[in-house]
């Protein structure tokens, strides 16, 4: 009967020696790799580093210029263009500028980089069912897993800093780009598909001509998904020393600032909804071409 | 009557089968040992689209091939260019097997040899009309320049001059279908696969688009292989008409062959309500002595346009001439109205 009354389960000492021999190795792949990596990702931080000083030493009313262009020229309406403006400028008055330019530092740059590797990586699993079955799983857990769980390894090896906060940022930020190239690429229509084979495409000039083009208003929501959960990332990239808006709001939990909490986390909504509307409204540009003229 | 058998055949296909399922070539000796289509389909869970067809197909003539839906036509047309893979047989292209093509051969085939047309159109939504009509010729690899070029020409063919610009989704199904005519026709091959291009067209427009087909035709001799489930577009196009059922196929011939010899019930059903003064020539009703003098009408005019003057002929009787012009026979009103009639 005792069988059924407890789970049976390893004994508290073996588990414990599990978990020693899991942790040891792992340190010990961190002592004898720790320094290969971080040169590795040497560059990248040297990037991120310059990326963010170029921020904060352009003069104010430069970045509301630059903002502006690059909000029309990505949405072109003069109403989101002002309202993203104006948010900027509320920013800046009540003192958030500078950890402001620091997230949009790393935001900009983690969205680049899941930008490079989730869209070579969406179009894999799009051409192949096998590579669509091995990566997908693997995407559900970079979005399922609790962060601080990843954040551990990551932290054991490349310790506190940019770095670690930008790798952490891209884990979770990439599934849903990766996810929407995979789904733009396979939902492009069979029919059109057959015309270009019919025709002699090569592989090449089907993917590069036809699939990805066709793709491309799903590939731009995933990039705007991307960018939303790059941004949801801030305050817990913070924890590991990543400068910008989530490093008041850790005080502010910490302290019960009320209004410090509010105030900086407003600031991470605007600039949630700018990036949002100006990406949507691109990616609604690229398809002007679908819509007919009152023809069927 | 058009010999179809000769060594002028552009494509020929030899006892080709298809069948669709898990273990094709399993299945195969049942069906050649002749397993039907339904048991088929019970008894092993795969579907056969093609049974032993045999087709030649003649060079510069427009080959129609007919069938109701279902009975593996649009099939057949993309065994031609290897869209789909047969299960047993052979297709020869100029004398060249198309199986045992190379995927460099096979795509020099569809650039350069084959080109098609689609029911759906198949135009690419994010390219203008003069992309979509150039999309073949960038495929080959010709300079911007000169697929552009050549593009404005053939859209200027199919008149839609003054469209260059539009995107497709801007033009109406017989304007799509004028640019996927003209995306075809731009890569200059020799031979013009045709599925179902015009049956997504309403009747009006489709009598139009059949109309630019027949006079291009008239101009530039292609080997054109046109699927249809319409009888009255295989009548008005077709050099040469087969009939599918069921994957297998059950007639071959000229029109007048197929309306005045209809090989089995499934045809007759098929011709019942056709206007046989269309497709009926004098030729084949003149016979006995001709009257002296009188006019002489060919043995190619159709019944339909021969009505008025065998009315008005002396004793309603008109001689006929074959090709060279030598009468061979006579041909009168009550004969012509009964070949019209049944």
């Amino acid at each position: 009967m005792e069988f059924f009354r407890e789970f049976p389960s390893l004994s508290r000492a073996e588990l414990a020696s599990l978990r020693r021999s899991i942790d040891g190795s792992f340190r010990d792949f961190t002592r004898s790799w720790a320094e290969t990596l971080e040169n590795f990702f040497h560059p990248l931080l040297r990037f991120l580093v310059w990326f963010e000083n170029l921020l904060l030493a352009t003069p104010w009313p430069i970045i509301l210029l630059v903002i502006g262009g690059l909000c029309y020229a990505g949405a072109r309406s003069w109403k989101i263009t002002a309202a993203s403006v104006l948010a900027f400028v509320v920013i800046g008055y009540f003192g958030m500028w500078d950890d402001t330019m620091s997230t949009l530092a790393i935001i900009s740059v983690a969205t680049f980089l899941c930008i490079a590797i989730g869209i070579p990586v969406g179009i894999l699993m799009a051409r192949s069912d096998r590579m669509q079955a091995t990566i997908t799983p693997v995407l559900d857990v970079m979005q399922t897993i609790p962060s601080f769980v990843y954040l551990i390894p990551v932290v054991m090896l490349l310790g506190i800093g940019k770095v670690p906060g930008l790798i952490a940022v891209c884990i979770y930020a990439i599934p849903p780009i990766v996810r929407l190239t995979n789904l733009g690429i396979r939902l492009v229509d069979k029919d059109i598909l057959e015309a270009a084979d019919a025709f002699g495409a090569s592989p090449r000039q089907k993917l590069w001509g036809v699939q990805v083009p066709l793709a491309l208003p799903n590939i731009f929501a995933g990039v705007n998904q991307t960018i939303m959960m790059a941004l949801a990332m801030v305050v817990i990239a913070s924890m590991i020393g990543v400068q910008g808006l989530g490093v008041p709001v850790l005080r502010a939990i910490s302290n019960q600032y009320l209004a410090l909490g509010v105030m900086n986390g407003l600031a991470i909504v605007a600039l949630a909804i700018i990036f949002d509307r100006v990406s949507q409204t691109y990616g609604k540009r690229l398809q002007a071409h679908r819509k007919g003229h009152g023809h069927d | 009557m058009t010999d179809t058998t000769g060594a002028d055949a552009k494509v020929r296909i030899r006892n080709l089968y298809k069948i669709f399922g898990r273990a094709p070539q399993k299945v195969l000796p049942l069906v050649k040992a002749g397993l039907s289509k339904t048991d088929l389909l019970d008894q092993h869970n795969h579907v056969l689209g093609i049974q032993d067809v045999s087709l030649d197909i003649p060079e510069k003539r427009i080959q129609v091939v007919m069938g109701l839906s279902g009975s593996g036509k649009s099939t057949l047309i993309r065994h031609i260019n290897r869209l789909i893979e047969p299960t047993a047989g052979e297709i020869l292209i100029d004398g060249e097997d198309v199986l045992t093509m190379s995927a460099s051969q096979l795509q020099d085939l569809r650039r350069f040899k084959a080109s098609m047309v689609f029911q759906k159109f198949g135009l690419l939504p994010h390219r203008r009309i003069i992309e979509n009509v150039a999309y073949g010729l960038v495929v080959q690899g010709k300079s911007d320049a000169d697929s552009s070029k050549r593009a404005r020409h053939w859209i200027d063919r199919v008149g839609l001059s003054g469209y260059e610009d539009h995107y497709p989704a801007q033009l109406s199904g017989g304007m799509q279908q004028r640019v996927g005519l003209a995306r075809a026709l731009a890569t200059d091959a020799e031979i013009l696969l045709m599925d179902e291009a015009f049956s997504a067209l309403d009747p009006l427009i489709r009598y139009d688009m059949q109309s630019i087909l027949l006079e291009l035709q008239n101009e530039l001799h292609k080997t054109i292989i046109f699927i249809t489930h319409d009888l009255d577009e295989a009548l008005r196009l077709g050099d040469n008409i087969a009939i599918l059922r069921d994957g297998a196929m059950v007639q071959q011939g000229d029109a007048q062959e197929i309306v005045l010899q209809p090989a089995d019930d499934y045809i007759r059903d098929f011709i019942k309500d056709i206007n046989r003064g269309r497709v009926i020539r004098l030729g084949s009703l003149a016979s006995g002595q001709a009257p002296e003098g009188g006019a002489v009408l060919s043995g190619t005019t159709l019944l339909e346009d021969a009505l008025s003057q065998l009315v008005d002929a002396p004793g309603q009787r008109l001689a006929v001439s074959d090709k060279t012009g030598k009468v061979i026979g006579a041909v009168n009103l009550k004969d012509a109205l009964q070949a019209m009639r049944s």
